[in-house]
């Protein structure tokens, strides 16, 4: 493992709030680097509802989450911000003169300020509600692959219908002894050349489909025996498996952000209405995760979070240097830093 | 004003009152109803609202839309009856409606 990578501030959440906030602490001259747990930019804007319009950004009538979030990275694009994606912030301490950020892929971040603009939190796997499950997983239940070669060998039963479980049905099938998939119905929303390969393997005979869900596991010391199957008119029947991949999608837990012993009101970082600061100085909370009397979930709300918290992030990084207010539409020095000066 | 009803999954029902044009989803959030997440917040994007639609009412609710029926691919225990309550829109023929909601969402 390097160094560290130093920066001013760091972002937790790539969604428009933690878009927003890059913009605005770039004003205040403030470099950013931004971790994201998806793959992508947006949060739930991209995630949940790329195409779906939105109507509440002032000044702009109807606009999609992805045009947002496109035109949010067009407006950071002369802060030149860092962005960590598929990455979740697990480990949070205080340092000497602010703080270290450790992700789950070992990615160390030093910082003076740390800005959480998480949303509802980090999007995480659907877990199946079976009992017993916790047993198994990460022994012979996952719900993402890492290596596939620790499939090599093995039957492998891989549940679901969208892109990630064609996918890893496609993958999976030259390595593993027999991979099946099992969908609750006969068609499949993954794009259409995927299945289109995958009904080529099952016309092949090289891997099994059957229909059904998830009803009940079985199998000892956190390895599976096999996975009971329910069909529609209530029957179960047993598919004998070594390894269950679950492909439901994902959802989003608050997760180690409840761990950094922050105030929390009602499952949200409670902040003050002033600088949006949390119970540890240092420490700001931004759009739908931060809590305060009157608090809206809404992106302009954020928004409005984002510009008061660079203010005092600016402080907090430069406390001997005067924040002169100033509009981006007549001060030369803010244009200059936007490049159109 | 139509009731709806919501049972969640240990039998327990709930009667509110719905405004007609509001969905079955945004109801159960208004008035507290737990047993719905509504995580996307109406967008049939998160399969986090599912509900079992009580047999008996069925043929009146209707089938989903083939892309709520895309989006109940994310949800635990599918039947048959179920449907994204955010896609159901209360109407004066939805008075007295009954819906389980099962044991989790996402």
């Amino acid at each position: 493992m390097g160094e560290p990578i130093k920066t001013d501030v760091v972002i937790i959440g790539a969604g428009p709030c933690g878009l927003f906030a890059v913009f605005e602490l770039g004003l205040v001259d403030l470099q950013c680097h931004v971790v994201d747990i998806l793959g992508k930019p947006g949060g739930q804007c991209s995630e949940l509802y790329p195409e779906k319009p939105i109507y509440d950004i002032p000044g702009i009538p109807v606009i999609s989450g992805q045009q947002l979030t496109d035109a949010l990275l067009q407006q950071v694009k002369p802060f030149k911000p860092v962005f960590h994606l598929g990455e979740r912030v697990d480990e949070l301490t205080r340092t000497a003169d602010g703080f270290r950020l450790k992700t789950n892929f070992d990615t160390e971040l030093e910082c003076k300020v740390v800005v959480i603009a998480a949303g509802g939190g980090s999007f995480e796997s659907k877990r199946p509600h079976l009992p017993g499950i916790e047993n198994y997983e990460n022994k012979s239940i996952f719900y993402l692959v890492r290596k596939i070669e620790q499939f090599r060998g093995q039957n492998v039963l891989i549940v679901g219908g969208g892109d990630s479980a064609l996918d890893w049905t496609l993958n999976l099938e030259p390595v593993a002894k027999r991979v099946t998939l099992m969908h609750r119905r006969d068609q499949f929303r993954a794009a259409p050349d995927s299945v289109n390969k995958m009904q080529a393997l099952l016309k092949e005979g090289k891997i099994d489909f059957v229909l059904g869900q998830m009803h009940a596991l079985e199998g000892e010391g956190g390895q599976l025996a096999r996975v009971i199957a329910r069909r529609d008119d209530n029957s179960t029947f047993p598919i004998e498996t070594d390894a269950l991949l679950p492909f439901f999608g994902l959802t989003m837990k608050l997760g180690p952000v409840a761990k950094w012993g922050l105030n929390l009101h009602q499952e949200r970082i409670a902040v003050d209405t002033e600088k949006f600061q949390t119970s540890e100085p240092g420490i700001f909370a931004i759009g739908d995760i931060s809590s305060y009397p009157g608090k809206l979930k809404l992106i302009l709300s954020g928004f409005h979070e984002a510009a008061l918290m660079s203010q005092a992030a600016h402080k907090i990084i430069y406390p001997d240097k005067r924040l002169v207010f100033q509009y981006t539409t007549t001060s030369t020095s803010l244009q200059k830093k936007l490049g159109v000066g | 004003m139509p009731k709806i009803t919501y049972i969640d999954s240990d039998g327990k029902g709930r009667v509110v009152d719905a405004e007609i044009g509001s969905t079955v989803m945004e109801t159960a959030i208004r008035n507290g109803v737990p047993g719905i997440v509504a995580e996307c917040g109406g967008a049939c994007s998160c399969a986090t609202c599912h509900v079992h639609v009580d047999e008996v009412w069925k043929d009146k609710v209707g089938p989903p839309s083939a892309m709520e029926e895309d989006m109940l691919d994310f949800a635990f225990d599918v039947r048959p009856t179920s449907r994204l309550s955010c896609q159901i829109k209360v109407t004066e023929e939805l008075d007295g409606l009954i819906v389980h909601t099962p044991a989790q969402q996402g």
